[in-house]
């Protein structure tokens, strides 16, 4: 297997607070190959943002990086200071945020805005941003003439499709995606989704992709890696989690939202909601929620265990598998 | 007490509207430019009904919720809830009485709760207002009987705590909770579940389908989600663009969809169960309906659209047993003997056979 294009090992986040040290993020291994999808599920307050905003080196106090390191391309993010990591970011690696609407600026046009983001990480000379703003407007099939509109002038999904054109400024080798399309309707959702998967095949980058959708990316993404609590509950291809979803979390995720097709079937959720990260419950994070809860659940904190080519956090799994070697 | 209607509604008709219209003008004050926000909706909510309404962002959908709540008077149209006019009731008496008989809960659980009061705050103010009947204690005791029907036990705890100490699924049955509080009719529902996590909506949902079946209310969900549209409702209108392009039973629409715009929101839905994507070239970009002319407000996005489409806008055609679409390509089902309903005239859907599904 080739060099990954990023590597995260052992990645923990806290927030620093006067009463408590909560852990969003807690030990965390995954990797991304070039040119691949991943999907990250779970909901919120399951640490997914945070996790995307360590590995992107935007994290600001309380939030703090306590453990790990985020190798990209060789260079570990984590100890660069802030003039190495301009070098970097938005360069070689963009970030797409939920909100369009509050992650552009309302009192600027849309061509003023690319014109500061590229201004802001190479000198280039106003006829090349012209020329590059067009290209990459053109791209996610925005006409032009739109440089000159400001965001209350665009509708939501052209707003959204206006900041992954600014995501693909540079020709950056990893987007990090966070909810993009979360705010959109069904139809403009998945107009967007298919839209970033043919600009990845034909430009090569690769995603990392948030969401509490499952649905959203079951058709789009390679890999799959559900978080709870802080923690990576199950990761392995996309195909097979949702074939045979390990995790009881997993499973419970797959089974929430309701089908336009086949027969109606009662949807139970899963009850309850996630755990306060200040006080983690003992044992497995998931017991209090779990339909399979065993008694060692409560006590013994399970470690990520191999089931064939997926790792899943589960005690279920503990005889019938090696625990996964960490990385 | 609440006044007896002065004329009876049919049968058991809760709510119509015929007609119902709402324009705004854009612009500044020697403006005429209008933003057609609905046209000439006709639609009916029976007892005990889950109703639909489905589109995406600008269809309208909102509005009719808006206009139904009596937030803001319509252009044209009327309301009739009871067979009385809604926009003719002007005495604060029979004002509260509607307001108390059909509520609404908002979209989002986070914004629509005044965050320095505890929680109890909202219940008891429409217990005060609209259950003038009961003393102190009895309230208190209503509060916690309507917190208990929407799951937040125990109730007595619940009560006393304040909006941040709440998830945003709990929030949300709170807002449920105000407004059964006041012994509602009909409950206008508009997004209630879009705001949430994928894995807390299903409890929502089961929990309004709880509601008709137990509290006998009849809900308008509005939602731009066809899937969970279909998980709780009766009946489903689409609108697009201001017009209810296609309404019928659920299974019916959902199973034998006659406009494009519905086949085009059903092929959207992502379905993981499915190994293919499906292709859409389109944009999913919809219209503002600003002054429009004649003629289909979906035919520029209409693979199938004809000459007709740009010059006459389609009126509501009966397409099966109580099922309508407008549309002027729509192919009607067969109905043997019996002639398909008139549009607007809705008859009464059977309950889904799988309704004890909610137990």
């Amino acid at each position: 297997m080739p060099e990954p294009l990023l590597e995260v090992e052992n990645l923990s986040v806290s927030y620093l607070t006067d009463t408590a040290d909560i852990r969003a993020v807690e030990k965390v291994n995954l990797s991304v190959q070039a040119g691949e999808f991943l999907g990250i599920v779970g909901e919120s307050g399951c640490g997914k943002s945070t996790l995307l905003f360590a590995i992107a080196q935007l994290l600001s106090p309380p939030a703090e990086v306590t453990s790990g390191r985020v190798v990209f391309r060789g260079q570990d993010l984590v100890r660069l200071t802030d003039n190495e990591l301009r070098l970097v970011r938005w360069r070689d690696y963009s970030v797409v945020m939920q909100s369009a609407m509050n992650a552009l600026n309302p009192m600027k046009s849309i061509g003023a805005q690319f014109k500061d983001t590229m201004r802001a990480h190479e000198r280039v000379s106003a006829n090349a941003i012209r020329t590059r703003s067009a290209e990459v407007l053109h791209l996610v099939g925005i006409d032009a003439t739109h440089l000159e509109s400001y965001p209350h002038q665009l509708s939501g999904g052209m707003r959204q499709r206006a900041m992954i054109a600014m995501a693909l400024l540079f020709t950056p080798q990893l987007v990090i995606m966070d909810e993009p399309t979360s705010a959109l309707d069904v139809v403009a959702q998945r107009s967007l989704m298919t839209q970033i998967k043919e600009l990845q095949q034909k430009l090569g980058f690769a995603v990392m992709f948030v969401t509490h959708d499952m649905s959203v990316i079951a058709n789009y993404s390679d890999r799959l890696m559900v978080m709870y609590a802080g923690q990576v509950a199950e990761i392995g291809a996309t195909r097979s989690i949702f074939e045979r979803p390990l995790h009881p979390y997993s499973k419970g995720l797959l089974d929430a939202f309701p089908s336009v097709r086949g027969p109606r079937r009662p949807l139970t959720g899963i009850p309850g909601s996630p755990p306060d990260l200040g006080r983690p419950p003992t044992g497995c994070r998931f017991h209090p929620r779990c339909s399979e809860v065993m008694t060692q659940c409560l006590t013994t904190e399970p470690e990520l265990f191999s089931v064939e080519a997926t790792e899943v956090r589960c005690l279920l799994y503990a005889d019938s598998a090696e625990p996964a070697v960490a990385r | 007490m609440i006044s007896t209607p002065a004329t009876v509604a049919d049968d058991n008709v809760l709510l119509r509207t015929t007609g119902l219209t709402r324009h705004f003008r854009l612009g500044g004050l020697l403006s005429r430019r209008m933003l057609h926000a609905v046209d000439d909706l006709d639609m009916v909510i029976h007892e005990r009904e889950i109703v639909a309404l489905v589109g995406e962002s600008g269809s309208g959908k909102t509005t009719v919720a808006r206009l139904l709540a009596m937030i803001y008077p319509p252009t044209r149209g009327d309301i009739l809830y009871r067979g009385r006019s809604v926009h003719k009731l002007h005495s604060r008496k029979d004002v509260l009485w509607y307001r108390g008989e059909v509520p609404m809960v908002f979209q989002d659980p986070y914004s629509a709760m005044n965050p320095v009061f505890r929680v109890a705050h909202g219940v008891m103010r429409n217990l005060k207002l609209h259950r003038r009947d009961l003393d102190g204690a009895q309230q208190r005791e209503e509060a916690e009987r309507v917190f208990d029907i929407v799951g937040l036990n125990p109730a007595a705890d619940m009560l006393r705590k304040f909006p941040y100490e709440m998830s945003g699924g709990q929030r949300q049955r709170v807002g449920f909770a105000q407004a059964l509080a006041v012994r509602p009719k009909l409950i206008l529902a508009d997004e209630p579940v879009s705001m949430l996590d994928v894995s807390i909506r299903a409890g929502i949902l089961n929990m309004m389908a709880r509601l008709r079946a137990e509290e006998e209310t009849s809900i308008l969900y509005i939602t731009h989600d066809i899937a969970s549209a279909r998980y709780v409702a009766d009946r489903i209108i689409v609108m697009y663009a201001g017009h209810a392009v296609e309404q019928g039973p659920t299974e019916v629409v959902l199973s034998r969809p006659k406009h494009p715009y519905t086949r085009l929101l059903l092929s959207a839905v992502p379905d993981p169960r499915e190994k293919a994507v499906p292709v859409s070239a389109d944009s999913g970009e919809p219209p503002r309906v600003i002054d429009p002319g004649e003629g289909c407000r979906f035919r520029q996005r209409c693979p199938y659209a004809i000459d007709k489409c740009a010059t006459v806008t389609p009126l509501p055609r009966p397409m099966g047993p109580a099922h309508d679409a407008a549309c002027h390509v729509a192919v009607p089902d067969v109905v043997d003997g019996d002639e398909a309903g008139t549009a607007g005239e809705w008859r009464r859907t059977p309950a889904p056979a799988d309704q004890s599904l909610f137990g």
